[in-house]
C-alpha cells in the first residue's frame, strides 16, 4: 500500500518534470527540471533495490552531466526565443507519432509476461539481500565477470575526456606566456652581445 | 492497481521514452534541449533495464544498466563540447545553420 503510493509519487514527478524539459521556455529551467526527473528516477531504482545505481544515477547525473547542461547553457549567449520558432507547428506532427508509440510500447510492457522457463536463463541470481548488500554483489560481478567490459567503459570515459579537451582547448595568438624551458636554454652568446661604439658614432 | 509489478515500471519506461521523442520533435531548432531529450530516453532503458533485473532476480540487467550511464556520461560531455566550439566558430547553434558537412 505504502509503497504503491511512494510508487505513484516518484512515477508522477518524473513524468510530470520531463513534461517541462522539453516544453520549458527557458532552458535554464528545463535543466532543474531534468534534474528533478533524475532524482525522482533514483527514488524508482531504489524501490526497485538498485541503491548502487540510485546514488550514482543522483552522482553522474545530476553531480556531472546536468551541470555541464547548466553551465553550458548560462555561458553561451543564445536568444533561446528564436530557437523555440515552430514549436506549434511541429506540435501535431510529434504529438501523432508520440501517441502512436506510446500506445504501441505500453500495450507491450503493461501486459509484459514472463515465460515459463525465463528464470532458467538468468546467469547471475540477486543475492539475498539480508546477506549481502546490493554494492558488494554488484561489486563482486563488476571485477570478476565482467572485468574487460568495466576497462572499456573506462576507455571510452579516459577517450571522452580526451576528445573534450581537444575539442575545446584553444591557443590564442598573440599572448606572452612565459617559457621557462626557453629561458633556460638561454646563454651568454645568445642575449648578450658588445660592440665597440666609436666615439660621436652610434650603433 | 496497488500491487506494483513489472508493467507499472515499463509503462513510467514508456512515458519517458515517448516524451523524449516528442522533445526531440518540438525542439528541433535547439540542440541542447535535443540532448537533454536524448539522455531522458536514456534514463527511460535504464528503468527498464533496472526494472526486468528486479522482477527475474538477475544482477546483469543493474550492470548494464551502468555501462549505460558511462556512455551517456560520454555522449554528453563531447556532445557539449562539440556544442562549445560550434558556437565559438558561427555564433549560433541553430540545427538549420549546422550544415557544413552537406555534401
Amino acid at each position: 500500500m505504502i509503497q504503491a503510493l511512494i510508487f505513484y509519487m516518484f512515477a508522477g514527478i518524473t513524468v510530470a518534470s520531463a513534461v517541462m524539459v522539453i516544453s520549458a521556455r527557458n532552458p535554464v529551467h528545463a535543466v532543474l527540471f531534468l534534474i528533478l526527473a533524475f532524482f525522482n528516477a533514483a527514488g524508482l531504482f531504489l524501490l526497485l533495490g538498485a541503491e548502487f545505481l540510485a546514488m550514482v544515477l543522483v552522482v553522474v547525473y545530476v553531480g556531472a552531466v546536468a551541470v555541464l547542461f547548466l553551465f553550458v547553457v548560462m555561458l553561451l549567449d543564445i536568444n533561446f526565443l528564436k530557437l523555440r520558432e515552430g514549436f506549434l507547428t511541429y506540435l501535431p506532427t510529434g504529438a501523432l507519432i508520440g501517441a502512436i508509440l506510446l500506445v504501441e510500447l505500453v500495450l507491450m510492457g503493461g501486459s509484459w509476461k514472463f515465460a515459463a522457463d525465463a528464470p532458467l536463463s538468468v546467469s547471475t541470481r540477486t543475492p539475498d539481500m539480508a546477506m549481502i548488500t546490493n554494492t558488494d554483489a554488484l561489486g563482486r560481478l563488476i571485477y570478476t565477470d565482467y572485468i574487460y567490459l568495466f576497462q572499456a567503459s573506462g576507455l571510452i570515459l579516459l577517450v571522452a575526456m580526451i576528445g573534450t579537451i581537444l575539442l575545446t582547448l584553444r591557443t590564442r595568438p598573440g599572448v606572452r606566456k612565459q617559457n621557462i624551458a626557453r629561458q633556460n636554454a638561454r646563454t651568454r652568446e645568445t642575449s648578450v652581445e658588445i660592440r665597440k661604439v666609436p666615439s660621436g658614432g652610434g650603433i | 492497481m496497488l500491487q506494483i509489478g513489472l508493467g507499472h515500471f515499463l509503462t513510467v519506461g514508456a512515458i519517458l521514452f515517448t516524451l523524449g521523442v516528442l522533445g526531440i520533435f518540438l525542439n528541433r531548432k535547439n540542440v541542447i534541449i535535443i540532448m537533454m531529450a536524448i539522455e531522458l530516453m536514456l534514463l527511460a532503458i535504464n528503468i527498464n533495464f533496472v526494472a526486468f533485473s528486479h522482477f527475474l532476480n538477475d544482477l546483469v540487467g543493474q550492470i548494464f544498466s551502468m555501462f549505460v550511464l558511462t556512455v551517456a556520461a560520454a555522449e554528453a560531455a563531447i556532445g557539449l563540447a562539440i556544442v562549445v566550439v560550434f558556437f565559438r566558430n558561427r555564433g549560433t547553434i541553430a540545427v538549420e545553420d549546422i550544415n557544413e558537412m552537406k555534401g
